[in-house]
């Protein structure tokens, strides 16, 4: 590993660290290194994705025929809960942020992160956070069973006592993201190679530039929300309470202004991605490149006026309720847009399926199916039918699990050869794609029917004519998480050992991070690259 | 990958099969089938752009991949079809946004209605109160608990069946002001197409005008706690003659349960009812062995208030207790139920005080 | 650019122990909490002690450690880019916190008071709150048992003027610090930072005094119904954002008397003087919208 040469001024008489990583438990504790600290995050993330992958399963297998079966309603509702928050902010952004610290100052040419030691500090608050997350459920009155949404007053008034350390562990991993965020965002801005122009930087990094500042505009304002009900359970404000002139709606309010642009969080650095992959394996410059900054920006921008429709049948003024539906549906132009882009990229291109392709066209099909579906609930009447039903539940995993995870695996099988210097398996990869491909859909297709047909949402038992497609979808789910078992062996025996990989890895791949050997040496770029 | 989303299509339009439903309900009022109809349009435009849009990215996988000798071209932009591919889109959407809108405001109208009802969530059932009539009374669910846990051969009406489903007139308007009694619950029958949430200190409106006779089912859409999945929605529907005997009923029957309340129980009598209405009405919270879930629900057992003065015990159980789950079922139960719960309570449930109280009591 | 080699800082201890800070002031505050509302003991407050301790060690370790890097010359023009990069952002952050507040603040006065009232959209809602009548600042609460409004508020132009006289003052005379500073007169950098300290402590003071006042007289506290909710969370969060700028203002001033900072390369100070008129702006937004109108 230690083959660079670089000759940096020495920090006292210690200069093991800059040529390889220092030796045992401090390296990772210690840590300033953009890899190390990018590696922790993907570990965590996936050791999240297992554990809210679980949860799924518990509710999938309480809900595989009606009936009481397995857990107490009152378990149910934490699983539900536990299974929404683990998966947003333990799983997919945190597996986000570890793809950025790895890929970010490689795709600009920075010898490392803006902040380093600020970075690990973003990352070693995310262990403490979910402790204290998910220490909760072994408390009197259980873990926080209120929705990974929690409205009040269910999640102040009618509380159990752990909400209180929800609240308290939220609010780290809050710090945790604006620190993170921060640092991508000064990375970006201020270490780019010379000539590394902003309308040259990789369309990942552009997009996570954008995630990064809705990060910092929207976590604060999710603290703001908890420090009310702080306030509200312990200190007898009357935020959430009309007895006192607050309103549980405002609530919902200001949680939305967070949650709406928060789920573009976790999808924007997935066009990124996508972004990456598909023009290297159609062997054609991405089209539109200009459009595609256009429109993540757009994007973001009309995310922060669109939050009220999660809230269609709150009673909002009809203005309002017009307002929203409007803007919500302005966000499928943009969007459009890139998938347009992406079609017009593979048209007349040179294709080959190797599994990050694979994973990123499933991306593009059933994201898109998902955006189908957003659209369709952002039409205000209609969403009086859909609301708080399966039908949205199916929306938000289409976007979410053949969307954002997905994206993810893509990028691990894109990526990893550069992390390891190791080719992955192609035939386990393929195997795991078709796996996931099947279990994804058999889970969250029949989702739709139940819930156009009536099935609410964060129930543990439903009417009988729910009955089939539900086992349908708990088979599915089963599937899909026991493949995961193959990508996780792959992975396994990847790092341990398996075929080199070339610098390139991959014929058609374009930018920095192809240019450093495989795998990338600890520090990279410590004098930056020439870029024209 | 194609095989599989034509299937998946096609499931969707088949026609809807009892057991297989696999799309929206149709519905029973102008309302409901104006938001279907609109559903089904939007429906349709995305099944069209999708075929369109996986159309060309799967002739493009087919033709333009490298095994079959592919050579990449290198055009990367063209502002033509970028300005195309925008502009289209937003046209479409307002053609949807349009139809939505006028339906929208339709929705909003909730003027000159013919019938008033007060709704009031409640964890868990719904507390319904004509304004205009002197009638008011809770719905539970009423499946029974061994078909939940799965001892007895569960029903066809399972989990949407309720002690007393609300009743209103056909073809009139029916106002419903939606409010809570402790967190946020929301109305839903999707036959009628009507979902409001029920906010805790505010009323929100909402109306329909139903036009068959019948019996329709809905549910609690908004998660409000632990039974959040048992608090069901019936409505009957009823000829207008129909709707006039059944209010006159109920007058009738307030008459008689006033009577009820002034007679004397004996002591095994109350405790006996008692036990039912614990099952009905209690034990969702403090359980059916009055152990209750410590954290969120205290134990009945050996409990202070149970086993202490009689007085403190039936003043909680009438009044509730403010701030907390705890609901004052004073309006929720009859005087003959609110003194054989608590008779129950202290003589039951692992207590036994000893002491009794008559519904003459309670009443006072 | 002019660095061929960047400055990649050495493995550090600071980040994980100010981790196990937060996580155990998480911890215990939420244990400190809960065991208050129960009326109970707990251990919370030593967890949360224990806590802030290790951030104390850390926060004095951590600048420690970088300010001796400083006066090594181990930064350069880059980092102290991203220095600002950092600060820039960071109060960007905290404007959106304050943010989340001041749409909670609005939203009550045009929207939930006036439809409890019984006005406008929501306006049916009244039936559930006979009698009430919408009015701000809001002094007779839907339910006086449960939030007993208070018998009259701050006025604005006693107090609160003064303190927003004293605020922008102390904006001003931290920017005469600064320009001292880059003139290099240490002399005239050291009165304009010490007048700005003294300005913001009896903008603390009178501060303090007005909540005395509150609560002593006017009965206006944060159980008060949501009239003294928003004021005591606007007015309280600012009030802390200005006792944290204050000390870092002292430390500034401390580094100055030990002869820290040049004219070209004074990042940390400049750094507490953003943040400064962050918390300057911030009053000028309460002062009219939670004081005036
Ligand atoms: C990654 C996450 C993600 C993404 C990307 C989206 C994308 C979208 N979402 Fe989704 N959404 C969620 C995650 C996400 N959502 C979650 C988690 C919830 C539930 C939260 C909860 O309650 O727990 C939710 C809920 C939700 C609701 C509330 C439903 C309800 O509770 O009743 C609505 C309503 O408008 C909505 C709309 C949309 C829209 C319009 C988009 C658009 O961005 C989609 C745009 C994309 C397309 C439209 C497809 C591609 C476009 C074309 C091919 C162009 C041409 C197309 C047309 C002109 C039709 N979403
Ligand atoms: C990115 C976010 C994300 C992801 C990836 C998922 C993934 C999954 N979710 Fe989702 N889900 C949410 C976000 C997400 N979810 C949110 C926000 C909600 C709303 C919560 C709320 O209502 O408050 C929700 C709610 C939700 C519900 C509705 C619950 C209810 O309303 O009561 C259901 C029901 O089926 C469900 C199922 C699943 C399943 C089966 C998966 C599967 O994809 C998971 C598969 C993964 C694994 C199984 C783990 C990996 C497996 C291994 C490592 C192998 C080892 C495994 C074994 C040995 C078993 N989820
Ligand atoms: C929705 C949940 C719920 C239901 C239903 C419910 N209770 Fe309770 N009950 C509570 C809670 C919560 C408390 C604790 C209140 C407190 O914090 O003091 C409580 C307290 C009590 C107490 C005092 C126990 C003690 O020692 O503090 C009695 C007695 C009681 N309930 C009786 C009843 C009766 C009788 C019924 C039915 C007719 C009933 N409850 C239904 C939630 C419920
Ligand atoms: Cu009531 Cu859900
Ligand atoms: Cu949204």
């Amino acid at each position: 590993m230690a083959t660079v040469d670089i000759d940096l001024p020495h920090v006292k008489d210690d200069d093991s660290h800059h040529h390889g990583p220092a030796k045992g438990l401090g390296r990772w504790l210690y840590t300033t290194n953009h890899k190390d600290i990018g590696s922790m995050y993907l570990i965590f993330s996936l050791c999240m994705f297992m554990i809210g992958g679980m949860m799924a399963l518990v509710i999938r297998a309480e809900l595989f025929q009606p009936g009481l079966q397995l857990v107490e309603p009152g378990f149910f509702n934490q699983m539900t809960t536990m299974h929404g928050l683990i998966m947003v902010f333990g799983a997919v952004m945190p597996a986000f942020v570890g793809l950025a610290n790895w890929m970010v100052p490689l795709q600009i040419g920075a010898p490392d992160m803006a902040l380093p030691r600020m970075n690990n500090w973003s990352f070693w608050i995310l262990p403490f956070a979910f402790l204290i997350l998910l220490s909760s459920l072994f408390m009197p009155g259980g873990g926080p069973n209120f929705g990974w949404t929690f409205y009040a007053p269910l999640s102040t008034t009618y509380a159990p006592d752990s909400v209180t350390f929800f609240i308290f562990g939220v609010h780290i991993m809050g710090a945790s993201s604006i620190m993170g965020a921060i640092n991508i965002i000064a990375t970006i801005l201020n270490m780019r190679a010379p000539g590394m122009t902003m309308m040259k930087l990789p369309l990942f990094v552009w997009t996570w530039l954008i995630t990064a500042f809705l990060l910092i505009a929207v976590m604060p304002v999710l603290a703001g929300v908890v420090t009310m009900m702080l306030m509200d359970i312990h200190f007898g404000t009357s935020f959430f309470n009309a007895a006192g002139g607050g309103d549980p709606v405002l609530f919902q309010h200001i949680f939305w202004f967070f949650g709406h642009p928060e789920v573009y969080i976790m999808i924007l650095p997935a066009f990124g991605i996508i972004s990456e992959i598909i023009p290297t394996f159609a062997r054609k410059r991405l089209f539109g490149y200009s459009s595609m900054v256009y429109a993540v920006a757009s994007i973001a921008l009309l995310s922060f006026v669109v939050w009220a429709h999660h809230m269609f049948t709150v009673g909002m003024p009809l203005v309002g309720e017009v307002f929203f539906m409007f803007a919500t549906m302005l966000i499928a132009v943009p969007t459009g847009v890139k998938v347009f882009n992406w079609i017009a990229t593979m048209f007349r291109g040179s294709m080959t399926f190797e599994t990050p392709m694979l994973f990123a066209l499933a991306f593009v099909v059933l994201f898109t199916l998902g955006g189908f579906s957003g659209l369709m609930l952002a039409i205000a009447p209609a969403d009086f039918q859909y609301h708080d039903t399966y039908f949205v539940v199916a929306h938000f995993h289409y976007v979410l699990v053949p969307g954002a995870i997905f994206s993810i695996m893509a990028a691990a099988y894109y990526w990893l050869p550069k992390w390891t210097g190791h080719v992955l398996n192609e035939t386990m990869g393929k195997t795991h794609f078709w796996l996931s491909f099947v279990g994804v859909n058999l889970t969250f297709f029949p989702m739709h029917f139940v819930g156009l047909a009536g099935m609410p949402r964060r129930i543990p038992d439903y009417a009988l004519q729910f009955a089939d497609f539900n086992s349908m979808a708990s088979v599915g789910a089963f599937i899909f998480g026991f493949s995961q078992l193959v990508f996780i062996y792959n992975v396994v025996q990847n790092v341990r050992a398996g075929q080199k990989a070339t610098d390139r890895v991959w014929e058609g791949a374009h930018g920095l991070e192809w240019t450093v050997p495989s795998p990338a040496p600890y520090h990279t770029f410590s004098t930056p690259p020439k870029i024209d | 990958m194609t095989k599989a989303m034509v299937l998946a299509l096609s499931l969707f339009v088949l026609p809807a099969k009892a057991d297989w439903q696999v799309n929206m309900t149709q519905g029973v009022t102008e309302l409901s089938r104006e938001i279907f109809d609109l559903h089904m349009l939007i429906f349709w435009i995305c099944v069209v752009i999708g075929v369109a849009v996986f159309g060309v990215m799967f002739y493009s996988i087919f033709k333009h991949r490298k095994s079959k000798g592919a050579v990449a071209e290198h055009w990367h932009e063209n502002t033509t079809v970028e300005v195309i591919w925008t502009v289209v889109p937003f046209v479409i959407l307002i053609s949807m946004a349009v139809p939505a809108t006028a339906t929208l405001i339709n929705m909003y109208d909730t003027s000159e209605a013919d019938v008033d009802i007060q709704v009031t969530g409640y964890q868990w059932k719904w507390r319904y109160q004509y304004l205009n009539e002197d009638i008011d009374f809770f719905s539970n669910l009423s499946t029974p608990r061994d078909e939940i846990n799965n001892v007895q051969v569960k029903n066809s009406n399972y989990l949407l069946e309720v002690d007393k489903p609300l009743v209103i007139p056909v073809n009139k308007k029916v106002r419903f002001l939606i409010t809570s009694n402790d967190v946020i619950h929301s109305w839903w029958v999707p036959n009628f197409a009507v979902k409001k949430d029920a906010i805790p200190g505010f009323v929100n409106e909402s109306w329909v005008r139903v036009e068959e006779p019948g019996i329709y089912r809905g549910q609690c859409t908004e998660l409000c706690g632990k039974e959040h999945g048992f608090m069901p929605i019936v409505v009957e529907v009823k000829a207008e003659a129909d709707y006039a005997r059944w209010v006159a009923d109920q007058k009738a029957m307030k008459l008689i349960s006033a009577g009820a309340a002034s007679q004397n129980y004996a002591v095994a009598d109350l405790i006996a009812k008692g036990e039912g209405v614990y099952n009905a009405a209690c034990a969702g919270c403090h359980q059916v062995n009055g152990q209750g879930m410590p954290g969120a629900f205290p134990a009945i057992t050996a409990s202070a208030i149970a086993t202490g003065p009689i007085q403190k015990h039936l003043d909680i159980v009438l009044n509730g207790k403010a701030g907390t789950a705890m609901q004052a079922f004073k309006q929720q139960l009859s005087a003959v139920d609110l003194a054989a719960v608590v008779t129950f309570q202290r003589n039951g449930l692992g207590n036994s005080v000893g002491d009794s109280i008559q519904p003459s009591a309670v009443q006072q | 650019m002019s660095n061929s080699t960047y400055y990649v800082p050495e493995q550090s201890k600071w980040p994980i122990l100010a981790s196990i800070a937060l996580g155990l002031m998480a911890y215990g505050a939420a244990m400190t909490f809960n065991a208050m509302t129960a009326d109970r003991e707990s251990t919370g407050p030593f967890v949360l002690g224990g806590g802030f301790l290790i951030l104390f060690y850390v926060i004095f370790g951590w600048f420690g450690q970088q300010i001796e890097e400083e006066a090594q010359g181990l930064h350069n023009a880059q980092l102290d880019g991203s220095y600002r990069q950092g600060m820039l952002w960071f109060i960007f952050s905290e404007v959106m916190f304050f943010a989340a507040f001041f749409g909670a603040l609005f939203y009550v006065r045009v929207l939930s008071v006036p439809w409890i009232g019984g006005e406008g959209a929501k306006g049916v809602t009244n039936m559930l709150w006979d009698g009430f009548e919408a009015t701000w600042p809001l002094l007779v609460t839907p339910d006086m048992k449960q939030f007993p409004g208070a018998k009259g508020v701050i006025d604005p132009w006693h107090l609160p003027l003064l303190n927003t006289a004293l605020l922008i003052t102390s904006s001003v005379t931290v920017t005469f610090a600064h320009h001292a500073l880059k003139d290099n007169k240490r002399k005239a950098l050291e009165f304009w930072m010490a007048l700005t300290i003294i300005l913001a402590a009896v903008f603390l003071y009178f501060q303090a005094t007005e909540y005395h006042e509150a609560y002593a007289e006017l009965g206006l506290t944060l159980e008060s119904g949501i009239y003294g909710a928003t004021f005591f969370m606007l007015t309280g969060f600012h009030g802390f954002h200005v006792l944290l700028g204050t000390v870092m203002l002292f430390t500034m001033l401390i580094r100055c008397f030990d002869g820290h900072f040049t004219p070209g390369n004074h990042f940390a100070f400049e750094a507490v003087c953003w943040y400064w008129h962050f918390v300057d702006v911030v009053w000028v937004g309460l002062f009219l919208f939670v004081y005036i109108l």
